[in-house]
């Protein structure tokens, strides 16, 4: 039991030590470091699946160590955990100490002042408690007590206890930050959805199922966000004639709160660097692209209309890629089997300004200058029944190799510009409309990892700033009138320039005392 | 190039003053490297003159930084009372090196006048790339240095700044040039000023902490004793003690420190703004991370018995690769939302 107990301790002091300290900081260093060089999940899932298919011996092994989410996994924690035990074991006695320090006097002066590293001596004419009286107001901001021994009189004086403080505040700062963070991470959600710019129905954050893509933290269930509406009236983007971005706004209007009773829109313009703060979450402008719209017109002459978003392949000139499933009207065929084989798809590139070469379609700038089309017009199934989830930008590569959706057209259109098919479909492509990239964000701890912040960095500050000293002086009378000085000081932490700085101190604290000679006396170096 | 954003006669002006920044600041490092390489004789008969005990502390870094805290060793040739060397006519090689200090001075006006006429022409704040936003780093670690080294003895400790600056700044020029240019819409914020000032003020000044701590090691190497032969020891033994170039280097990192603390801060208060999350592990904020969590290694190593003195040194040498790794490596090569630099 007894040796269990010591086993213990001396674990506990281990851990608790600055050596361990720095270890675990270097450790924490350099497992962060493939957090920056690999792929991150969290990141981008696609290059890591890249990197993964293109390096098959260490892929599956870094993936199993989970070097692609680098700052959730297993031993980032541990590390940080066990930083963090250290840290709390090696700060709380501190902070205990320094509880009891603020309230104890400086300690009586060392009988060989001489010994200390900086001392000064001098005769001085006045009585001894004279001279201790005007030392003592030259100590003012300090923590000074006066000792009598006899004849003899002693002054310590302290000063600098911020330091430590400021110390501590920094240490448990970073642990009130970590617990922000988390909590951040624990109640907090992030979804994505694409909005058509085209003041349509928009979109509503009331579920998970209303976002495209969604993430949220383990309390987070999809019943209780909170509710934002909004619609996109317009966007707008400026560019230099070198297709650099120089403005992106969006025109919206939201509704959230007590507004969805009411159902009163309110305006607002959505901009990079500007997000929408409501209700406590933000609504970000992240991105934006094309919707291009298409028009087919069925051989019985129903038509049927469609915008839908192309990803932007190339980010800078807005070549986009997609794809679109057209359903026959609702009658034109009374037999599901047949209208499935009368179902039309279009795939293809997107241009926002044409650049052809030869039949090769590429966009020159990302303004919608020249709209432009390359696509792949098919005919029959297009999988809108099979109840298989599919791409949004891409066919079921399945369907056409099964022969169930068989090409009929590949052609380039210019807004405006149709083709028909040989069984008197027509597709037109009527041009297209900005769609932008809406982030909603929701992190109810993240005012209080910047209180942690603000308060670690000036725990901090003070700590750098602030200057652990000692002095003492020793007041002895050396002759009828005459008073012998002796001043010894210490440097407790932070001692480069501590020689000059006790030259100063002694100075000033002689200054007024009638008979000290200037400061000459040795200087020990 | 972009005449309706941007002044192109200020931005030219710009470009000379650079070109001109690059090209006095190569022949101060020629003046000071001359003045370095063949001053001993005089160094040594003048430490003669003075007496023993200056003798003892000059050269033998390993003895003298044992005794942190003794700052009145600095300087102590000129500072000790009762020898009064008559003021000799100050030799070729004195001169030389004044003249290259002079230079420096020059170079680093030029370097501002680059960048001050960068943010006129572009009427924006002039660090919105990587060619500018290096040109300020350079600027406040050529600052910081300036500040630092102000000391006559320092002389000799720029060239080892001027080194890695004028390497930063031909990098720049060479290959990271951009034309000056509007910012794109995600760098249109009050907080552009703010984070990247801040951030490159600290990298500047963490770029005069690594030297010094590189010199340091040095110093402390085989080759900074005093009976070692050949010409790096020579120069070696022309720099300033251990003790100096170690609170030189812990100086200016209390300094970088936190400074660099906040510019991530900024910039986490900015991506909250900007990007949806305050922080998202992106290569450049890792990097921070990383290199924030090495600086904070070493300043609870200059607090650990046995890890002051070289321990802790190679430590600010180590933070100081990982903030020119994140200058470079995560900007060009890691693709990251920090990759907007106008390269590529």
């Amino acid at each position: 039991m007894r040796r269990l107990f010591a086993y213990a301790r001396n674990t506990w002091r281990t851990l608790t030590s600055m050596g361990t300290a720095l270890v675990l900081l270097f450790l924490l260093a350099l497992g962060a470091i493939p957090g920056a060089l690999l792929p991150q999940r969290s990141l981008n899932e696609f290059k890591v699946e890249q990197y993964i298919a293109e390096h098959p011996t260490i892929g599956p092994w870094l993936d199993r160590l989970q070097a692609f989410a680098v700052f959730s996994s297993f031993w980032f924690t541990a590390i940080y955990v066990l930083l963090f035990i250290s840290l709390v074991g090696c700060l709380t006695p501190r902070l205990i100490e320094h509880a009891r320090s603020l309230r104890a006097t400086p300690v009586a002066a060392p009988r060989n002042l001489s010994r200390l590293p900086k001392h000064h001596t001098a005769e001085v004419c006045g009585g001894a408690d004279a001279v201790a009286a005007v030392v003592s107001d030259h100590l003012r901001g300090w923590r000074r007590t006066a000792r009598k021994d006899g004849e003899i009189t002693e002054i310590s004086a302290e000063k600098g206890y911020l330091r430590e403080f400021g110390n501590i505040v920094f240490h448990f700062s970073l642990l009130g930050l970590l617990v922000a963070v988390a909590a951040g991470k624990l109640f907090g959600y992030e979804g994505n959805v694409i909005v058509i710019a085209d003041s349509g129905p928009g979109f509503c954050s009331a579920s998970p199922a209303a976002f495209d893509s969604f993430r949220a933290g383990n309390t987070v269930d999809g019943t209780s966000l909170y509710p934002i509406c909004l619609r996109v009236n317009d966007f707008h983007a400026h560019y230099l004639p070198s297709g650099q971005a120089t403005s992106f706004s969006a025109d919206i209007d939201y509704q959230a709160g007590s507004d969805l009773n009411t159902d009163s829109w309110r305006p607002y313009r959505l901009k990079v660097n500007e997000p929408l703060r409501v209700g406590g979450d933000r609504v970000y402008l992240q991105g934006h692209g094309y919707a291009p719209t298409f028009t087919v017109t069925f051989p019985d002459r129903q038509t049927r209309t469609q915008t839908l978003q192309f990803r932007p392949e190339d980010q800078i000139t807005l070549l986009s890629s997609g794809a679109m499933r057209f359903d026959p009207p609702g009658g034109s065929y009374p037999d599901p089997d047949e209208r499935r084989k009368n179902q039309i798809a279009i795939e293809g590139l997107f241009a926002p300004t044409e650049q052809l070469e030869g039949t090769l379609l590429s966009s020159s700038f990302p303004a919608l200058n020249n709209p432009a089309v390359a696509v792949d017009i098919y005919k029959g199934d297009n999988g809108l029944d099979t109840g298989r989830p599919q791409s949004l930008f891409s066919l079921d590569p399945k369907l056409i190799d099964q022969k169930r959706l068989t090409k009929k057209a590949r052609v380039n259109l210019r807004a405006g510009q149709e083709t028909r098919l040989d069984d008197g479909t027509v597709v037109r492509f009527d041009g297209a409309v900005p769609f932008i990239n809406v982030q909603v964000s929701h992190d109810p701890a993240q005012v209080w990892v910047l209180v942690f912040a603000l308060t670690m960095m000036a725990g901090l500050l003070v700590s750098l700033v602030v200057r652990r000293r000692r002095v003492w002086v020793r007041l002895t009378p050396a002759g009828p009138g005459t008073v012998s000085v002796e001043l010894g000081g210490l440097a407790r932490t932070d001692n480069s320039g501590w020689g000059d700085e006790f030259d100063r101190l002694t100075r000033r604290l002689l200054a007024d005392v009638p008979g000290a000679p200037a400061v000459s006396g040795e200087k020990v170096t | 190039m972009n005449t309706e954003h941007v002044d192109i006669g200020l931005a030219r002006f710009s470009d000379w003053a650079f070109t001109s920044s690059v090209v006095v600041l190569v022949a101060a490092m020629v003046l000071l490297a001359v003045e370095l390489a063949y001053s001993r004789g005089r160094k040594v008969e003048s430490a003669e003159l003075v007496g023993a005990a200056t003798a003892a502390t000059f050269g033998n870094g390993a003895a003298t930084a044992a005794t942190f805290g003794n700052g009145a060793t600095v300087g102590a040739d000129s500072a000790t009372p009762g020898v009064v060397a008559a003021e000799p006519k100050r030799p070729l090689d004195e001169r030389v090196g004044t003249a290259g200090l002079a230079l420096v001075y020059i170079g680093i006006g030029f370097l501002l006048a680059c960048i001050v006429l960068r943010g006129l022409a572009t009427t924006r704040v002039p660090w919105g790339n990587m060619y500018e936003f290096i040109n300020l780093t350079c600027f406040s670690g050529l600052i910081a240095a300036a500040v630092m080294l102000r000391r006559p003895q320092y002389r000799a400790l720029w060239v080892f700044v001027l080194v890695p600056v004028l390497i930063l700044l031909t990098v720049s020029g060479r290959w990271l040039y951009t034309n000056a240019a509007p910012v794109m819409p995600a760098l249109q914020s009050y907080w552009l000023p703010i984070h990247v000032s801040v951030v490159s003020l600290g990298s500047g000044v963490f770029l005069v902490a690594g030297v010094a701590s590189i010199l340091f090691l040095l110093k402390m190497s085989p080759l900074g004793r005093p009976d070692t032969e050949g010409a790096l020891a020579r120069i070696v033994a022309r720099l300033p003690d251990a003790q100096t170039l170690d609170r030189i280097a812990y100086r200016t990192t209390i300094f970088a420190f936190p400074v660099f603390g906040f510019g991530v801060i900024f910039g986490a208060i900015w991506a909250e703004e900007a990007w949806g999350r305050y922080w998202g592990w992106d290569p450049k904020e890792t990097v921070s991370f990383i290199a924030w969590v090495i600086y904070a290694a070493y300043l609870h190593a200059r607090s650990t018995a046995g890890w002051r003195d070289k321990k802790a040194a190679w430590i600010n040498v180590v933070g100081f690769v990982a903030m020119v790794f994140n200058l470079f490596f995560i900007n060009l090569v890691t693709v990251g939302l920090h990759s907007y630099a106008g390269v590529g």
